[in-house]
């Protein structure tokens, strides 16, 4: 059994995701410092370097605002490093005085062993990956979106000192890419997007050709069109030797999702209730969780059905 | 054999394809176990440990070089299936093995340190830094670049590293971050990067719908086509969704890479090697493929201008493209 069960569960805010206007990126954070009952929040931009320079200035403020309020403030970087300035702003990212979180393995050469974070972005499947980042600094390791309970129960009992974290609660990244979708379907080209991610906060909706929700598109990347959701599945997550359970941004009332799943952790509140009360600030966003049965990841399945 | 100063690369999704591969002129061939270590694990292709080795041997008696992929990620506490291929590899005398999963990698360097190590586009290392750290922790010595860089790229990242390179000539294309792509596990259950198969035909179903046909993924409806028009096989980044109110191929068009055109500017960027993509395609087509660049890679060594073999009928829809390569794609 892992030695963290005892701890208090450790409730974090993922990096945003989507590319919402400076002001409302910091408000977003100045609330999470002020009222957001989590103990984590990561920023910086995953998705697309075009996006950074937004929000570039306001960075710093809303660090010591989240440091002030007792956070651990954790810088996440690039999903996909390619260009000469993205691999300079690596290298920034692992010189500052902050954790990093490594999304690409770009920034584990950058790092040189220094403590941080591997994203979900970076692979880590199996033990002998896990051990290897573990020995070169990490610290903390974000499992992979589509890791079923019987591999995370695997990684994170008997994963010793080092933290395991699972994301909770939001669209689930499914894939990440050079060209930039948002713009293709907006009939324009990376090069020239007009920053048309800005104008869809949740991402912009994908359907089937017979009209069923299937995907989100939000700039490069390509997410689930439902939120994950794994409420009912915190106790076992919990019991596998979790030690970092993950919301990640939406444009909905993020607050009061935060004290649902702190209060749902902290045994106050009880998963069926929990659902319930999260369920009108979702609305009509479906639930997924197949990735956690090892089932069709679009599915919602029961947890008696587990 | 002739030294080629561009390597031709082949994939030989069965020892038939090996042979068919060297015979038209392959510098090298790579292929998989019969079973989900590599990202090509579709019924009826890849081989067992007695053809591997009687593979090997085949190829190097013909001058010609065998790459094992073994190139998914081991689920936890089922890394045994991984480090058996590897072993069998090296046993069969393989030339190197193509991994991907960092807990592979450090095994193989471990186990096998005179084993060359080849990374896989599915650990998706796009840039100087990433290559390096590979090449540091585990001694990779050539990798295998993701299709999403421009030829300008590609030779900053050669002229950055120094290593070999090796990129995609002909084939699929991959508009995705490969080794990193959940599409397929989401709408089939069954995931590329641990079982690889992506799209597993288990799971394609074609439906009639009035004058159309649709293709599904599982209970998703990939396109929708007139009957006899002919439908691409349904992949999730190669199929047709509505966003903005338009239909359309949102990620990627059915539509072949072919870098046919522009061997010179490959390898002037340093490339290193041309892979040809396609385990799952039949001995015939590989015989074919590989003989057009062939001929076309010995014209570039020999600076001949040379008409170019017409390999349409070949590709995906019918179509070709240059893909990431040239600028403007993304």
């Amino acid at each position: 059994m892992s030695n963290q069960n005892a701890n208090r569960a450790g409730l974090t805010l993922g990096p945003l995701l989507h590319h919402w206007t400076p002001e409302a990126r910091r408000d977003f954070y100045f609330r999470a410092a002020d009222e957001m009952p989590v103990d984590t929040v990561y920023v910086g931009e995953v998705i697309c370097s075009k996006r950074e320079p937004f929000f570039q200035d306001h960075l710093p403020e809303v660090i010591d605002r989240l440091k002030s309020a007792g956070k651990e403030v954790v810088l996440s970087t690039l999903a996909l490093v390619t260009q000469p300035r993205e691999v300079k702003a690596i290298r920034e990212a692992a010189d500052a005085d902050l954790i990093v979180e490594a999304n690409d393995v770009a920034c584990l050469e950058a790092l040189h062993g220094r403590p941080h974070v591997i994203g979900p972005f970076i692979n880590v499947f199996n033990e002998g990956a896990r051990d290897f980042v573990a020995k070169n600094g990490a610290f903390r390791v974000v499992l992979p979106v589509e890791a079923p309970a019987t591999s995370i129960k695997v990684l994170a009992d008997n994963a010793g000192k080092l933290e395991t974290e699972v994301l909770v609660f939001g669209k689930q990244t499914l894939s990440i890419a050079m060209r930039c979708y948002h713009a293709r379907a907006n009939g324009l080209t990376k090069d020239s997007c007009q920053f048309v991610c800005g104008l869809d906060p949740n991402g912009l909706n994908a359907t089937t050709v017979t009209g069923d929700d299937i995907l989100t598109i939000n700039g490069t990347s390509t997410m689930s069109n439902g939120y994950g959701v794994l409420l009912h599945e915190l106790d076992a997550l919990r019991s596998m030797g979790v030690t970092h359970f993950r919301l990640s941004p939406q444009a909905i009332d993020m607050v009061e999702v935060a004290r649902l799943f702190r209060d749902t952790l902290d045994g106050k509140l009880a998963p069926a209730e929990a659902e319930t009360k999260l369920r009108p600030l979702t609305d009509p966003v479906p639930y997924v969780n197949g990735f956690y049965y090892g089932r069709v990841g679009l599915s919602w399945n029961e947890r008696h059905a587990a | 054999m002739t030294q080629h100063s561009l390597e031709l690369l082949s994939p030989a999704g069965n020892p038939a394809a090996l042979r068919a591969a060297i015979e038209a002129g392959a510098d090298a061939v790579y292929c998989g176990f019969a079973d989900r270590t590599n990202a090509r694990n579709y019924p009826g292709l890849n081989f067992d440990v007695d053809e591997m080795v009687e593979g090997v041997a085949y190829a190097h008696s013909k001058g010609a070089k065998v790459l094992v992929a073994i190139n998914t990620f081991p689920p936890a506490g089922e890394m045994k299936s991984w480090k058996d291929a590897i072993d069998n590899a090296a046993m069969a005398g393989a030339d190197a093995v193509i991994l991907a999963d960092i807990g592979v990698l450090d095994y193989a360097a471990n186990k096998h340190p005179n084993l060359r190590r080849h990374l896989s586009v599915q650990a998706s290392a796009a840039n100087p830094l990433s290559i390096n750290y590979y090449r540091d922790q585990f001694g990779v010595k050539r990798v295998v670049l993701p299709r999403i860089l421009s030829v300008d790229e590609v030779a900053h990242v050669a002229k950055e590293t120094g290593m070999e390179i090796e990129v995609f000539g002909y084939g699929s294309v991959g508009p995705m971050s490969e080794g990193r792509c959940f599409l397929s596990s989401y709408m089939t259950g069954l995931s590329p990067t641990s079982e690889g198969a992506c799209a597993p035909a288990s799971h394609v179903t074609y439906k009639e719908d009035g004058d159309f046909v649709l293709s599904c993924l599982g209970d998703v409806v990939l396109n929708r086509v007139a009957k006899g028009e002919g439908a691409a096989y349904p992949t999730p980044c190669k199929a047709r969704y509505v966003a903005c109110g338009k239909a359309g191929y949102i990620f990627e068009e059915p539509i072949a890479l072919n870098a046919l055109d522009i061997l010179p500017e490959l390898k002037k960027a340093g490339v290193t090697a041309l892979k040809i993509e396609g385990r799952q395609r039949s001995k015939a087509y590989v015989a074919e493929v590989v003989s057009a660049f062939r001929k076309a890679l010995d014209a570039v060594e020999t600076g001949e201008t040379r008409s170019t073999d017409d390999l349409s009928e070949l590709s995906e829809g019918g179509r070709q493209t240059f893909g990431a390569y040239k600028k403007g794609w993304r």
